[in-house]
């Protein structure tokens, strides 16, 4: 039944900062033709999560995480990558070369979280006006706490 | 209509000193910018070298173009999207969405609703087809808790007739904007009067029109009302009617034909590069349906036609949808035939309150429904991405949960937002009344662009 068919686990990968590109160029090269989505999280308040321990061994787990969704039309098939990215250090390559529809998620995943793509043609804030400052869905960027702000307005 | 440099910059200061400038996020002139992003932003999406691009550079001079702004108010722009056009005389040289006026922070009031509450945000994003918001939200929190496999049998029947009625609504909302925006302006009054004949179905059902978190997780939030057959016999027995004349309207016309024939053209290829899914992606041939390939609720058990163009142009888009309202009025016709008796949610105490009756004689339904209700249902630690057809293309909830009660992150990956992409491409080298024509074929929701 194809109610039943979702309880299939995801095929959900870890992949180290530096593994990326290499990864999704052999993804693609394997059939995943589209990346559907590309999102972050913030992990801040959250720091455990859970790990196999083939993963645990190799990835340290980060503030930040990349989230990937490519998707097979050929193969019909779904695959999730989860790029862990430091604090210290929020860049990573873009991978817009290879999925050209990851522009405007990247910007989105730029505008929200500060993550900058390295190689992305346009990263400019995408919904937030563009002297905005700060990261909405940063975790330390809490609701109801900061003073509004009004671009252009007479004050 | 050509103009001098010195015209250009003239337009771009008038943009400037009225301050409605957003800088970087704007189009660019040509000079202040590499051959490479000119030829990214006029919809290349196969990539070049930039000496090669330089060498083709020359053909298009920087003097006889002009840059107009085409929003954010205005009629044909469904919304609040903007579009920054380069005109060299009518043709459209490069186009670049500007987005973000509808801009709520959605996905920010996700982490700090319950998963009871979430489906009041999430069906307010696509507005146009609230129901499957609900749906993948509510089937993505489902997954998490590991009860998608025990939702009741008629509880997920109810979901699919829902999710393909609203299917209808917005495809015909479809036919009413398009119709306008191509200048068929009776058409409007015409889809939106079909309609608001489903929605009429739709508030019987849920008791609002729009924005009805009806498809909880767990379920539904009510069974339906009596009479509910004859009310669906009746839309699927008007419709048919209703679309004919559309047809004579509108599909055989040599002004319609002429109109959208030729215009917003995609390849197959681009927009795969470009992430298009849906009737975007579907008039390039290739017929790629969630409800097909990657089958959710009961989808695999009714037949059904994935209708799909061969030009990629706005005709084929717009016939895409025409049949798909046919289409889902044959799905809804075998749902009627198969909807089965039984419970409309799932009895599971932690997750949907108790019937109201059990209220009144049993204390730990009362402490059940008032935990539910006030801090609702904890949701195992874990993550995942479940995505469904909409009208619009494939529409995605990506939820990570700490273990709480609310979502720790919760994203929805909006078909508008993707396919707004191809614009640029589909425009470039039409003329600028044809750019009317591509956005209303792209049919996007702007509530869902900018969630």
């Amino acid at each position: 039944m194809s109610q039943n068919a979702g309880r299939v686990a995801d095929d959900v990968r870890f992949v180290a900062k530096t593994e990326y590109l290499k990864t999704l160029t052999a993804l693609r090269s394997e059939g995943f033709e589209m990346c559907a989505d590309l999102t972050a999280v913030d992990f801040l308040t959250h720091p455990g999560r859970p790990l196999d321990a083939e993963v645990a061994s190799r990835i340290t787990l980060e503030r930040f995480e990349l989230v990937v969704n490519l998707l097979s039309l050929s193969q019909r098939r779904r695959v999730r990558l989860r790029v862990q990215i430091s604090e210290s250090d929020t860049s990573i390559d873009s991978a817009f070369d290879l999925y050209p529809g990851t522009e405007a998620m990247e910007r989105e995943v730029y505008d929200m979280f500060g993550i900058t793509f390295t190689g992305h043609p346009d990263l400019t804030r995408i919904l937030m006006p563009e002297d905005w400052v700060g990261f909405p869905l940063r975790k330390d960027y809490s609701q109801g706490d900061i003073p509004v702000q009004f671009k252009g307005a007479a004050s | 209509m050509t103009t001098t440099e010195n015209a250009t910059e003239k337009v771009v200061s008038t943009i400037v000193s009225a301050g409605t400038s957003e800088g970087g996020q704007e189009l660019q002139l040509r000079a202040d910018m590499s051959a490479k992003a000119v030829l990214r932003e006029s919809g290349a999406v196969l990539r070049m070298s930039e000496s090669q691009v330089a060498s083709l550079a020359d053909t298009q001079s920087e003097d006889q173009t002009m840059i107009i702004n085409m929003g954010p108010q205005h009629p044909s722009t469904h919304g609040v999207l903007r579009l920054m056009l380069e005109l060299k005389g009518e043709t459209v040289l490069r186009c670049k969405p500007v987005i973000g006026y509808l801009h709520t922070g959605m996905e920010k009031t996700g982490e700090s609703l319950t998963y009871m509450q979430g489906g009041t945000n999430v069906t307010r994003m696509d507005y146009a087809s609230p129901l499957n918001n609900e749906l993948v939200f509510s089937m993505a929190t489902e997954k998490l808790l590991g009860i998608d496999g025990d939702i009741p049998q008629r509880a997920v029947w109810i979901r699919m007739m829902l999710s393909e009625l609203n299917r209808i609504s917005s495809h015909l909302l479809f036919m009413a904007t398009n119709g306008m925006d191509i200048g068929a302006v009776s058409m409007m009054l015409y889809g939106f009067r079909e309609r608001e004949e489903v929605l009429r179905f739709f508030q019987k059902v849920t008791g609002l029109r729009m924005n009805h978190n009806f498809i909880r997780p767990g379920g539904v939030a009510a069974d339906l009302p009596a009479g509910w057959r004859d009310d669906v016999l009746g839309l699927l027995d008007a419709l048919p009617e209703r679309l004919a004349e559309y047809e004579i309207l509108m599909t055989g016309q040599p002004i319609w034909r002429e109109r959208l024939q030729g215009v917003g053209v995609i390849t197959r290829d681009e927009a795969i590069a470009l992430s298009a899914t849906g009737p975007i992606l579907r008039s390039t041939g290739l017929a790629w349906d969630l409800r097909r390939d990657l089958p959710y609720l009961h989808y695999d058990e009714v037949e059904f036609d994935v209708i799909v163009g061969s030009y990629g142009d706005a005709f084929d888009r717009y016939s895409i949808r025409l049949n798909e309202i046919r289409e889902s009025m044959r799905i809804v016709r075998q749902i009627l035939d198969r909807m089965p008796q039984g419970d409309y949610r799932i009895q599971d105490k932690k997750v949907t309150p108790p019937p109201r009756g059990r209220i009144d004689e049993s204390m730990e339904a009362l402490i059940h429904h008032f935990k539910i209700f006030t801090e609702g249902f904890k949701v195992p630690e874990g993550e995942t991405y479940v995505a469904i057809e909409s009208p619009r293309g494939e529409i995605g909830c990506y939820i990570a949960s700490d273990g709480s009660s609310t979502p720790y992150r919760m994203h929805m990956r909006a078909p508008s937002f993707v396919n707004i992409q191809s614009m640029p491409l589909m425009m470039h080298g039409g003329l600028i009344a044809d750019a009317v024509a591509v956005i209303s074929s792209v049919d996007p929701v702007l509530g869902e662009v900018d969630r």
